[in-house]
């Protein structure tokens, strides 16, 4: 039988206002509505949600894992980045 | 016919359209043409199932008899069941079963919109919750006729067929008697009439897009408001009520 | 890739594991723990989606609406987990189609239980109770299976499964409490499930092929012996609680090791089912290619529906 399959999507809920969109997962939908529409019923059939994005999978750029290394390693030597850096004389308030 | 006998009657055409129709699509459950739409007309159906749980418990208040809204559901003959034909049809294919959910919608959104004001509280109350779920039904089955009228060839000629053939029950929606001119006049229910033309309109508008079109006769298939049914609903009860008429009286 | 790279890269990985670090699905990964994964996965994905239709079967005569609904609820969310696991296999480059493919063509297999009949009502509670409750003794350690997307979708299933045990349960209760006729409705059910459920954790320690490496890749916790024991220790006294019977006359409880002894499963029967001839692998297997091969004209007509349209907004852009 000849394939006949729809393109994956990838979906991002908000939980709540005041929250980000978080991704949940993945589906399978021929357009925009539909992919809204099967996120609504595979992704917030317990009140999981109250706005939902979808990407079409393709679309996502990801940075390589291999790369890991050169991309997130040199922000570790900069402590001086972190408040726990600095050191504040005792009986200081509010910094 | 007094007010409350109208109220009662209503109500039960109401919830017997709700389950007959949420039966229906339950029966797709496990067999969907793709595991989200499997998902999408499971929650179609149970949204139907809860509102004839409320009907079928509003009109047992109504009636006062001590009965239940189990009782009402499962313990009626064929004759006493009052849902429009329509949605007692097989589901046939998944084209089929949208098309009648679609015309169902249609006029169901409409209805509720009257209901919502209601000078009944109690069924103002349950329209403005039923009206959410109606809303994005209509969506769900429009978006769906659009695609599979407008898609391929075998498509647009399936759901086509589904159309013509369905057409036949349009009509019957918009059925009315002494039931509906009762509760018009107290402003419990909206007048179907008033809606006819929007209803008609609405569904051209999409079906025109989905280059599909209704037959030029209007057929005027009645019955099932009065319990004059198909042939299919006795099987579908014959399922339904299978376990209450088995071991009758018994707590499930 | 130069075989003492491939060496160093799989100490890597294998030091990860051993890390507690999860593995997400772009870093490197040996081959053969992809496709245990993928085996793995889409085996149970199957089992969900499979598992729909002995309870489905059930759905048209539920005996109350409440019943009805939660019963359609419950299935819907088995809908639901084989897509999440769907997804998850997805991650690994396994296509949802292939995957669901070899099911149809019998190149993968599903959990065993779902080849047994549902005869009565009294068998949605043997379900829930029985093999969803089997199941959660499987799922809730792989929430912390290695594998990233495989464990939240575990995260996310076992979430949503606790409910279900637990209306089964009810259902079982409700019949052990009713009237004679629902008792023995009720005991003959739990004849029939005791044994296919106590199955569902696979072959003996002794006798199972893959549960050594799948440890030492953190994708199980527990071999199906020490599963099986956990599930027997939880169930039986709650038969004994409603007055139902286990249907094993071995089964005593031992003050030594703190556990219940239990009988010796038919490992003839187990084996038959699974490989293809029990009461029902031809029916299960068989609605779902239908459901696929009927859908056939839908998923590609919403295909070219698409198409049409995106080509139509072009043009007006």
């Amino acid at each position: 039988m000849s394939k006949i399959e729809w393109p994956l999507w990838e979906v991002f809920i908000r939980s709540k206002q005041g929250l980000s969109h978080k991704h949940v997962g993945s589906l399978r939908a021929a357009d925009e509505e539909m992919a809204i529409n099967n996120a609504r019923d595979v992704y917030t059939r317990r009140s999981e949600g109250i706005s939902i994005w979808v990407v079409e999978s393709k679309n996502v750029v990801a940075s390589d894992p291999s790369e890991a290394g050169p991309l997130f390693e040199p922000a570790n030597s900069k402590a001086y980045r972190h408040p726990t850096f600095y050191e504040v004389p005792e009986g200081i308030k509010h910094m | 016919m007094t007010k409350q006998e109208a109220l009662f009657e209503f109500l039960l055409r109401k919830a017997d359209d709700s389950l007959i129709l949420g039966h229906r699509l339950s029966e797709w459950c496990g067999h969907g043409p793709i595991l989200e739409e499997d998902i999408a007309l499971t929650n179609i159906s149970l949204d139907l199932i809860g509102q004839a749980t409320e009907l079928y418990k509003y009109a047992a208040e109504v009636e006062g008899k001590g009965r239940t809204e189990d009782d009402l559901a499962f313990l009626r003959i064929e004759r006493e069941y009052k849902n429009v034909l329509l949605v007692e049809q097989l589901n046939g294919d998944f084209g089929k079963t949208i098309v009648r959910q679609f015309f169902f919608d249609h006029f169901e959104h409409l209805l509720y919109e009257g209901l919502m004001n209601s000078t009944d509280e109690r069924i103002s109350a349950i329209a403005t919750k039923t009206i959410k779920e109606i809303k994005y039904h209509l969506r769900h089955s429009s978006e769906w006729v659009i695609r599979l009228g407008d898609g391929t060839e075998e498509s647009h000629n399936r759901v086509q067929a589904s159309v013509t053939d369905l057409s036949r029950f349009i009509n019957e929606l918009f059925f009315q008697d002494e039931v509906d001119e009762i509760l018009i006049n107290e402003g419990i229910i909206p007048d179907v009439k008033t809606f006819r033309v929007a209803f008609e309109n609405n569904m051209n508008k999409i079906l025109e897009e989905a280059t599909l079109s209704l037959p030029e006769e209007k057929w005027q298939l009645s019955g099932g408001r009065k319990g004059v049914h198909s042939e299919h609903l006795g099987y579908l009860l014959a399922e339904l009520q299978y376990m209450q008429r088995t071991y009758p009286g018994m707590e499930w | 890739m130069e075989k003492n790279n491939l060496d160093s890269l799989d100490t890597i990985f294998q030091d990860k594991v051993d890390r507690e670090i999860k593995i997400e699905p772009k870093d490197y990964m040996p081959d053969a723990y992809r496709k245990t994964l993928i085996r793995q996965i889409s085996q149970h994905a199957h089992s969900e989606i499979v598992g729909q239709l002995p309870e489905a079967n059930w759905v048209t005569r539920a005996p109350n609406l409440r019943r009805k609904a939660v019963l359609l609820a419950k299935i819907q969310d088995e809908a639901g987990h084989g897509l999440y696991l769907y997804s998850a296999v997805e991650t690994l480059g396994a296509d949802r189609e292939d995957t669901i493919d070899d099911l149809h063509e019998g190149r993968a297999k599903y959990s065993s239980i779902f080849n047994y009949p549902t005869l009565t009502w009294a068998d949605m509670g043997m379900v829930g109770w029985l093999v969803d409750g089997a199941a959660i003794m499987n799922q809730v350690p792989l929430c912390r299976c290695s594998y990233g997307p495989y464990a939240r979708a575990m995260v996310r299933v076992c979430k949503e499964e606790s409910f279900h045990q637990r209306q089964g349960f009810e259902i079982v209760t409700q019949l052990a409490q009713g009237t004679p006729v629902q008792k023995e409705m009720a005991q003959e059910a739990l004849n029939r499930w005791w044994w296919p459920a106590l199955m569902m954790f696979g072959p003996n320690d002794a006798d199972s092929t893959h549960t050594a490496q799948s440890m030492k890749w953190k994708i199980k916790r527990h071999t199906n012996d020490e599963l099986r024991q956990m599930f027997v220790d939880a169930t039986v006294p709650q038969a004994e609680l409603i007055g139902l019977k286990i249907p094993d006359n071995d089964l005593k409880f031992n003050e030594e090791t703190g556990h219940y002894d239990f009988g010796e499963i038919d490992w003839d029967e187990f084996w038959q089912v699974v490989k293809g001839y029990g009461p029902c692998n031809t029916e299960r297997v068989s609605a779902r290619k239908k459901a696929k091969e009927d859908g056939l004209w839908v998923r590609e007509a919403a295909n070219v529906y698409a198409e049409k349209r995106a080509r139509r907004n072009k043009k007006v852009s």
